[in-house]
């Protein structure tokens, strides 16, 4: 587990980092991809195109490995449906994502360069997230998986 | 509209792409999951118990905040223009919390992850949300409402 969570601390600095040099820790950059009819900025373009690179590759590497190198096992989404919850979902996070300009990631790597308004932003986005699961609509995934050792 | 595309940083968009690309690809080839940010964060704060093992879901939301700061650091400072008022960032906070949880991703997980391995629900997914994502700036700047 050690070597897991090293692995995946050096992953999620690599992210902050990347979104730091990207140019997405501005939210005024990404409003700016977003404003296609205004000043649009295709920064955001490049970002997805580099980021596709890496993760095209790997998905071909990850066909023919049997195991990940440090996990035992490939733990990967299987849902195949496009339900409206999907649909209405990300409609929803996109219309936050334009008033706002942040999205999950960058929000959180902001808490380390404008960390009063990301905070501000992070919260309500926990609370949001709060809000979702409170909501008895959502019966696909209730997470009652691990409670048995409660 | 002469410099139209003049603010654009097509080389650091590239550049730090590729960085949140491989970092996408850490998690995947190293621990055989998806680095999506929303689904960690909700894990990580234990809103949910589906996903990733809370310590790694842990580590991967604190890194990202560290490897901002490390690039402050080292490269000087990392442009972050909060000009929206706290109710903007409380509104957009609460969509893009209940959105990315109802609709199973964000950007790094429908957009890079999930956009990359071609799944049908992530490309549908994607493309709503920059669809709304225009919209919504078009509209907020329509109403005189732009930042």
């Amino acid at each position: 587990m050690k070597r897991q969570i090293a692995v995946t601390l050096v992953a999620g600095a690599l992210f902050g980092a990347g979104l730091a040099v990207s140019g997405m820790a501005d939210p005024q950059r990404v409003r700016g991809f977003l404003d296609l009819f205004g000043a649009w900025d295709p920064t955001l373009a490049f970002v997805m195109g580099g980021a596709l690179i890496p993760m095209a590759i790997a998905w071909r590497i990850q066909k023919r490995m049997p195991t990940p190198m440090a996990a035992e096992r490939f733990t990967l989404p299987t849902a195949r449906d496009l339900d409206p919850r999907l649909i209405g979902g990300a409609a929803l996070f996109g219309i936050g994502w334009g008033v706002a300009g942040l999205c999950p990631g960058p929000a959180i790597a902001d808490l380390a360069i404008a960390p009063v308004p990301a905070a501000i932003f992070v919260l309500a986005m926990l609370g949001g997230m709060i809000l979702h699961r409170l909501l008895p609509a959502t019966p696909a995934k209730q997470p009652q998986l691990e409670t048995s050792n409660v | 509209m002469g410099d139209l595309l003049a603010n654009a940083m097509p080389l650091q968009g590239l550049i730090g792409g590729l960085m949140i690309g491989t970092a996408s690809a850490i998690m995947l080839l190293g621990l055989g999951r998806i680095a999506g940010v929303s689904g960690l964060a909700a894990r990580a704060t234990g809103i949910t118990v589906d996903g990733a093992p809370r310590p790694l879901s842990i580590a991967f939301v604190v890194g990202l905040p560290l490897g901002a700061l490390l690039v402050a650091l080292i490269l000087g400072p990392v442009e972050a223009r909060f000009e929206q008022g706290v109710v903007t960032l409380l509104i957009g906070g609460l969509l893009v919390g209940f959105g990315t949880r109802l609709g199973s991703g964000c950007t790094s997980g429908h957009g890079v992850c999930g956009m990359s391995r071609l799944s049908a629900r992530s490309l549908v997914a994607t493309a709503t949300f920059m669809l709304t994502g225009f919209a919504t700036v078009a509209a907020m700047n329509a109403m005189g409402l732009g930042q």
